[in-house]
């Protein structure tokens, strides 16, 4: 079948269009693997949503700048996974993102969390770039080789998300009393979610060797947070203290928001393209 | 390039594919930038794989876009498929010399130095010049620029600000 699309002339008969994110693999993921990579691909989704708020509202220009990139890394990370995710059910990504319901999202509740002031964000953001950077360095090892080729390509991404919130970290705790003050409130309201992406489910017994346990993340993830603590006298509160449980589908009032200003367009107008 | 007949073999696709430039940076081509992985024809029909430079790169359904108009002007409808390939991660290191050099010149300050590699040497972060007037007296204004693949710089000699292609 020969149709115009709608971007003008081009003729999208045999241009195709399905096959748009193809990892190293061709494969269909399994049921479990599908799951492991909503987990990623939420955290990541809902992260890039929360970082897009700030864009024309950041505290100066170049980190307008420096949030939308860093957003735009994790869309591009969200839709490999959910691409992938959706090959174990013949689901797209468009489908998971804008077609399941709070419930059905797999996000850490830390992702979700709001943006409030700059060092909230700033303290999730360090927080999730620390573990992506753990994550996606022991991923590219995974036997399913399209996880292997998304987590090859997001580490080298996920560094230097890293480097900039480290750098936004050093400068809030040693800035002035009110940046410090500031960052110190931010820990105690974010911190306490830190745990909970370390949190081994029964899912990681049925993937040995295609996904990395979150309990061998938090090892070097304490090392990472403790020498900048340290470096910076800051005390960082326990991470435990949240009950969790965003990997099975329980979230934190914020999601609900958050979704609704997500998804509203593509329920608005299903099957819309542009 | 109207002509419908010509013969689409795998030279003729890949020096097709090869004029899409990239539509951020115009004066570079998918294949200075080393973005053009891979073609083949089968059947009538070019499969042209790329890769894009970051994981969230906008510029690849533009990319996808220009590939179709341009197998279509030249061979017809449906000659063309495009693939996407993650892996291997493309790296700055495949942009070619002739790119770095048109990238200069474009007013844009090519990666200095190569990737680093897991268990390779450690990178070493080299002077970025001034792409106007060469000084190397520059400094970083902003570790992100107006895209992904960008930092914002600025020259101490002739105090103009330019953008610096980062080294991935």
């Amino acid at each position: 079948m020969t149709r115009a699309d709608p971007h003008g002339e081009v003729i999208v008969d045999r241009l195709s269009l399905a096959d748009e994110i193809v990892g190293g693999g061709e494969e269909a993921a399994t049921a479990d693997a599908a799951e492991y990579a909503l987990w990623l691909g939420d955290d990541a989704l809902v992260l890039a949503q929360c970082l897009g708020w700030w864009i024309s509202r950041g505290p100066e220009l170049e980190e307008d700048m420096a949030l939308a990139n860093i957003a735009l890394d994790l869309l591009g990370h969200a839709r490999s996974l959910l691409s992938h995710a959706g090959t174990a059910d013949g689901r797209t990504e468009d489908d998971l993102a804008y077609w399941r319901d709070e419930r059905e999202f797999r996000c850490a509740q830390l992702a979700e969390l709001p943006n409030g002031d700059y060092a909230h964000t700033l303290v999730r953001q360090l927080a999730f770039a620390v573990f992506q950077v753990e994550l996606y360095d022991r991923l590219q090892e995974s036997s399913d080789a399209t996880l292997a080729a998304i987590a090859a390509k997001a580490a080298k991404e996920v560094a230097y998300h890293r480097e900039h919130s480290t750098e936004w970290f050093r400068r809030l705790a040693l800035g002035t009393d009110d940046s410090r003050r500031r960052l110190l409130t931010a820990l105690e309201h974010v911190w306490p979610y830190v745990g909970d992406l370390f949190r081994d489910e029964p899912l990681l017994d049925r993937l040995e060797g295609v996904a990395v346990r979150p309990s061998t993340l938090r090892a070097p993830f304490d090392q990472a947070m403790g020498a900048l603590a340290a470096e910076t006298g800051i005390e960082l509160p326990d991470p435990d203290l949240a009950r969790g449980g965003g990997r099975h589908g329980i979230h934190t009032e914020h999601l609900g928001l958050l979704l609704a200003e997500l998804q509203v367009l593509a329920r608005a107008h299903p099957g819309a393209t542009w | 390039m109207s002509a419908v007949t010509a013969t689409l073999d795998r030279e003729a696709a890949w020096r097709l594919a090869a004029t899409v430039v990239d539509p951020e940076i115009p004066v570079l081509t998918i294949e200075d930038l080393g973005i053009l992985r891979a073609v083949e024809v089968a059947d009538g029909v070019a499969r042209v794989t790329i890769t894009p430079t970051y994981s969230g790169c906008p510029a690849m359904d533009a990319i996808r876009d220009d590939l179709g108009r341009a197998f279509h002007h030249a061979f017809g409808a449906g000659r063309v498929e495009v693939r996407t390939v993650l892996h291997p991660a493309w790296t700055t290191d495949w942009m070619s010399e002739a790119g770095r050099r048109k990238l200069a010149e474009f007013g844009i300050a090519p990666p200095s130095g190569r990737a680093g590699h897991a268990g390779g040497p450690v990178r070493l972060t080299l002077a970025t010049r001034c792409p106007r007037c060469g000084s190397a007296d520059t400094v970083e204004v902003s570790r992100f620029g107006s895209t992904s693949c960008k930092a914002l710089y600025e020259c101490r000699s002739c105090l103009e600000p330019f953008d610096y292609f980062r080294v991935l």
